[in-house]
């Protein structure tokens, strides 16, 4: 539908195209960014609070706003970002192969992912980790006492080996229901086919709040796994790497130094008392240009998506249908485990 | 020796047939109790549909909310609706910018003139209107996309149900010019057009369509070089086609084998070639036997359209998966899926309705 010209490269393309090597290493993801003037950002089909589209049709969430904060600090601008929709299978083959600049999609950083498969992981940009739905009136306080319950669970995920892991180490029985996804998981336990649901804590969260009366059930307080989630790019692109952790550090620095969407204009115009804020913001040294950004690289990044905080509240947090807690994901400083790093 | 006619003068007045045989009764003993065995399956029939029936309608009518702007606004135990007032425009264009939805609306409306020539061929003037219909493909095309004064559109916003009627069409459009040349291709006298030809169907027909999805998803951007991006829906559209093809090959061969070699030879007694042959005695016969079969494919096709999900497309089916995504919306799953069956049995009715009629003009049954 496009040109012949296309028709013809694809044929001189497929003719003599030798086998080099899988996975395309290109070194200048930021110039190829700046030369196509919209970022290609990996996101899922759609997953409650992280990426799903409102009623206009415009893709929103807490997978989505990183790249839009990502396209922000390198265009200067949220909007050009191209949303390219990539599944749980065809994610890394995405990234490898350059249909997309960066993948947002949930996925937990593990050993093998940023190793073998030849990724760099930015950070974490969300603490999840499995737990375990159950209806009140079962009187249950703590997954231990779950023993001979029947659990729905979702088919081929490692949730299904951790619940293993875990019963056995903690010597419970328990009988498998499984289902193929969180839709057909909330049928079934509304249903009654099992006592539990367990899977990653937001996926709970919304499954409950997707229930008649959501206060009937409760999320045990046990986190039966570790799941970072945080967005990635291909190895062997250091600048480019460095722009997408760097970002995702901005987000947290931000909200621990109190910079919101809604002062960071007033706050990057004068100096502030806070000399690491000055530097952030570009009011002070060149942050930006040792990565190849322009100076108020953050203040746009600030001003496009708000902090890590404001993001949270946005998308996931209590004001929200899903009403997921801060828990591990607050600052350092609130009990949690995001610890920014120091822009100096 | 002597045998007994009995005559009457006058003819004997027809009688009605018994009451037990004719009105609704009649109709009831003939089709749904004619014997021990359909009185159980039409008494269990009865059963489940009245196990079915009210609860279907009072879930997804009497007892539902059709009006609000979040889930939270259903507030009764029935089905939840609202969203479709919100969302129809997703549902039917995708992504596609509201204000050039008209684009697609005329490609689609040109439909009907380009079809018209080829479905009725006693229309007047089809000889040139046929004209219009091979010209309507690359129409409908630059109408989608732009380009050349029209905005451009990235097919990246093409979505929901445009795509599946996209792919679709442009799949049934174009594979069966391809599916009649394979099967003519099977049956040639010449052996390397029988031997690729052959090897072509039986690729297709051996390996599944989703198979070859994730194949042209995964698979081509890494043995095509980096910057060099053929698109995602063109992909699907060549491989669509390229599937059917193999299925209306066989179709077709079926239809080309059921006529008696006596047409062939008078074909050639008559002094045509191979071609003229073929288009003016063989095809038409051949045809119009496999149009059951033809239109059977189509519908598969048509349906399969939904697979490219798979690869992150987002018709009809993944736009409802975005939108009970959407905390607003969640566990909608139901509403929305009902929703879209509904759209797929309208269009899958509506062209085994048409085959059937087509039969029957054809007189195909003899």
């Amino acid at each position: 539908m496009r040109t012949p010209r296309a028709w013809i490269a694809a044929a001189a393309a497929v003719a003599t195209v030798t086998l080099s090597g899988i996975g395309v290493t290109n070194a200048a993801t930021l110039e190829d960014v700046r030369a196509a003037g919209t970022l290609k950002c990996g996101i899922n089909t759609g997953l409650p609070g992280f990426a799903y589209t409102d009623d206009r049709g415009t893709w929103t969430g807490f997978d989505v706003a990183y790249c839009q904060a990502l396209a922000a600090a390198v265009l200067g601008d949220p909007t050009k970002v191209r949303y390219v929709n990539v599944s749980a299978a065809n994610r890394f083959t995405a990234l490898a192969s350059g249909e997309i600049d960066v993948l947002s999609r949930n996925t937990t950083w593990t050993f093998q992912r940023d190793n073998e498969l030849g990724f760099t992981f930015a950070g974490v940009s969300y603490y999840d980790g499995q737990g375990f739905l159950i209806r009140r009136s079962l009187r249950v306080a703590s997954a231990k006492e779950l023993n001979g319950a029947s659990v729905c669970i979702q088919r081929g995920t490692t949730t299904e080996l951790n619940l293993a892991d875990y019963f056995r180490a903690n010597n419970l029985r328990y009988e498998p229901v499984p289902i193929a996804d969180n839709e057909e998981a909330r049928v079934a336990y509304v249903a009654g086919r099992c006592d539990v649901y367990t899977a990653d804590a937001s996926a709970l969260a919304a499954t409950k709040s997707a229930l008649q009366n959501p206060n009937d059930h409760m999320i045990l307080p046990e986190v039966i796994s570790k799941e970072p989630l945080g967005p990635l790019v291909r190895q062997g692109d250091e600048r480019w790497s460095d722009i997408a952790r760097w970002t995702l550090n901005v987000l947290l620095a931000a909200e621990e130094y109190g910079v919101t969407q809604a002062n960071v204009r007033d706050m990057a115009r004068a100096a502030t008392p806070n000399p690491e804020v000055n530097r952030m913001l570009g009011s002070e040294g060149s942050l930006g240009a040792m990565l190849g950004l322009a100076p108020n690289w953050a203040v746009n990044v600030i001003a496009a998506v708000g902090n890590y905080g404001e993001m949270f509240e946005r998308y996931l947090g209590a004001r929200t249908p899903l009403g997921l807690p801060r828990g591990l994901n607050a600052l350092y400083k609130n009990g949690g485990v995001l610890y920014p790093l120091p822009m100096r | 020796m002597s045998t007994f006619h009995r005559t009457t003068a006058e003819m004997v007045t027809p009688r009605p047939p018994p009451p037990l045989s004719r009105g609704v009764i009649g109709w009831l003993r003939a089709n749904l109790f004619s014997s021990w065995f359909n009185a159980a399956m039409t008494l269990l029939a009865v059963y489940l549909l009245w196990l079915l029936v009210p609860g279907i309608l009072r879930w997804g009518l009497l007892d539902a909310d059709f009006a609000g702007t979040t889930r939270f606004d259903c507030q009764s135990a029935g089905a939840c609706w609202a969203w479709v007032d919100q969302r129809i425009y997703q549902f039917l264009y995708g992504f596609y910018p509201p204000e050039q939805a008209w684009r697609v609306n005329l490609a689609l409306t040109l439909l009907i003139p380009a079809l018209l020539p080829v479905l009725f061929d006693r229309m007047p003037g089809a000889r040139w209107a046929r004209w219009f219909s091979l010209a309507y493909p690359f129409v409908a095309a630059f109408l989608l996309v732009g380009g050349y004064g029209l905005a451009e559109v990235p097919t990246d916003r093409f979505g929901g149900f445009m795509l599946n009627v996209a792919v679709g069409l442009a799949g049934i459009l174009l594979s069966l010019p391809f599916g009649i040349l394979l099967a003519l291709g099977r049956r040639s006298q010449l052996p390397l057009v029988r031997l690729l030809s052959t090897a072509f169907i039986e690729t297709f027909r051996g390996i599944p369509l989703v198979t070859f999805m994730f194949a042209a998803a995964l698979l081509l951007p890494i043995f095509l070089p980096p910057r060099f991006n053929l698109d995602l829906i063109m992909r699907v559209i060549i491989l669509v086609t390229m599937y059917a093809s193999a299925y209306i090959a066989e179709v077709v061969r079926g239809g080309l084998q059921s006529l008696p070699r006596g047409q062939y030879e008078a074909a050639q007694a008559l002094g045509l070639g191979y071609w003229r042959a073929m288009r003016l005695v063989i095809l038409p016969q051949a045809l119009k036997v496999s149009i059951p079969g033809i239109v059977n494919t189509f519908i598969a096709l048509f349906k399969d359209t939904t697979l490219v999900i798979v690869i992150g497309l987002f018709d009809i089916l993944n736009i409802g998966t975005s939108m009970i995504a959407n905390p607003n919306w969640l566990g909608l799953g139901t509403e929305v899926y009902a929703f879209i069956s509904i759209f797929f049995f309208v269009i899958c009715f509506a062209m085994s309705r048409y085959s059937l009629h087509l039969e029957r003009r054809l007189d195909v049954g003899r």
